[in-house]
């Protein structure tokens, strides 16, 4: 189908951007690679007054080391995330996770902002954001706010984004160890489920993807000692909600087939 | 913008997508489409030298880019050695998805010198066939890229 129809701007300042979100309140919406909000569109299951493309905007790009870790802006697409090497030295979870969202064409369009800033409870970088103890940067007309990743994503498609904010950037610290692993029907498909594990100073962290209304840390199996404990105890830390094709129990029984082989490669 | 390197001017409506405004505005028709949604790639065409899906991008958004569809690539000659290999292949039957698998599988063709079968599958798995089972196309592709044939 075709989009409904809206009004459209490309302000050239963040005062600009704030301005045109604070004047049309609920009915604008925020544009960037429009991977997931262009279809949404086309399927008229949105139909905002005015889509703001925030493109234009100075700030929002590039992928910047920091003394720990990488700051990288909203608007770095996920071919860059990809490609980028300083990504696979400081944050290689990102880059073994980037490839496995969606297809060529749309890893060229889509952001990482546009992705955290949905919450899809099926997509890579939240799980990873969660796993890699992000911070995310926010920007706001009264200035920046900072929230750690796991305070963030609230529920199906809710974060703690305030109406007017735009999400500018995600600082992630480095990780000792990173693996990043998702079954999905078809390469590219939304993921059944994923993993998104890291190790800090001996400690684990192991975030699920597909398992839940936002990215879940396993908090008993990151904290077991052996794999076998760890998958024991995954059933305590997920209640995977059944999909179309697959049970709930399958579900588990996947998560703990990826706890597996993140495990023994941790 | 300017499309197969001619520079084009219009006024056109902000919900228009890029592969509309190609077909209706322009009659370049060889970008087809399929399911308006993203996901079976019939649209695909380069934007600054990168593919994209022709319905996930309103045109406005094209402003100021180069755009370059099927019409291009095969009029310049860029697709010759791809084409010939799907026509020897037998990489098509009914056609629709043809253009949209070209422009992806040049994608890799500029990106990489050799591929296996796996990388090539990876590559092409934003686009939908629903003749062909895929295996000739990745003949196809093999063939150009690895010099199998």
């Amino acid at each position: 189908m075709k989009a409904p129809s809206f009004a459209y701007a490309r302000p050239g300042t963040l005062a600009e951007a704030f301005d045109l979100l604070e004047r049309h309140g609920e009915g604008a919406r925020i544009l960037a690679g429009g991977q997931s909000l262009i279809p949404s569109l086309n399927m008229r299951l949105s139909s905002p007054e005015l889509l703001v493309d925030i493109t234009g905007l100075a700030g929002l790009s590039g992928i910047e080391s920091l003394p720990k870790g990488l700051r990288i802006g909203a608007l770095v697409t996920h071919a860059q995330i990809e490609r980028s090497p300083e990504v696979k030295r400081h944050a290689p979870l990102l880059a073994q996770a980037a490839p496995h969202i969606a297809h060529p064409a749309i890893r060229n369009r889509g952001t990482l902002g546009g992705s955290l800033a949905l919450a899809d409870p099926a997509a890579e970088y939240p799980a990873c954001a969660v796993a890699l103890d992000a911070t995310l940067v926010i920007a706001g007309k009264k200035g920046e706010r900072r929230v750690k990743a796991g305070a963030f994503f609230k529920g199906l498609f809710e974060t703690d984004l305030r109406p007017g904010e735009i999400l500018a950037a995600a600082e992630f610290p480095p990780a000792d160890k990173a693996v990043f692993v998702e079954l999905a029907r078809r390469h590219g498909d939304y993921a059944i489920i994923g993993l998104a594990g890291t190790q800090a100073a001996s400690r684990k962290r192991f975030v699920f993807l597909g398992a839940g209304a936002t990215p879940i840390l396993a908090v008993n199996a990151s904290k077991a000692s052996s794999l076998e404990e760890a998958r024991e105890v995954l059933g305590k830390d997920l209640d995977p909600p059944a999909d179309l094709y697959h049970s709930s129990a399958t579900k588990l029984h996947l998560a703990r087939v990826l706890l597996e082989r993140a495990w023994n490669k941790l | 913008m300017t499309v197969n390197g001619s520079p084009v001017r219009r006024r056109i409506p902000a919900r228009q997508h890029l592969v509309d405004f190609l077909r209706e505005e322009l009659g370049l028709t060889g970008s087809h489409i399929g399911c308006e949604h993203g996901v079976c790639g019939a649209c695909t065409v380069r934007v600054d030298g990168d593919i994209v899906r022709g319905c996930l991008m309103l045109a406005v958004q094209a402003n100021g880019c180069k755009v370059d569809t099927i019409e291009g690539l095969s009029d310049s000659g860029e697709l010759e050695a791809l084409q010939k290999a799907f026509h020897e292949r037998n990489a098509l039957q009914c056609g629709f998805c043809t253009p949209g698998m070209l422009m992806a599988a040049q994608d890799l063709v500029l990106q990489k010198a050799r591929c296996s079968r796996e990388e090539i599958k990876r590559h092409i798995s934003g686009n939908y066939c629903r003749c062909t089972g895929y295996q000739a196309i990745v003949d196809a592709i093999e063939q150009v890229l690895n010099g199998q044939g």
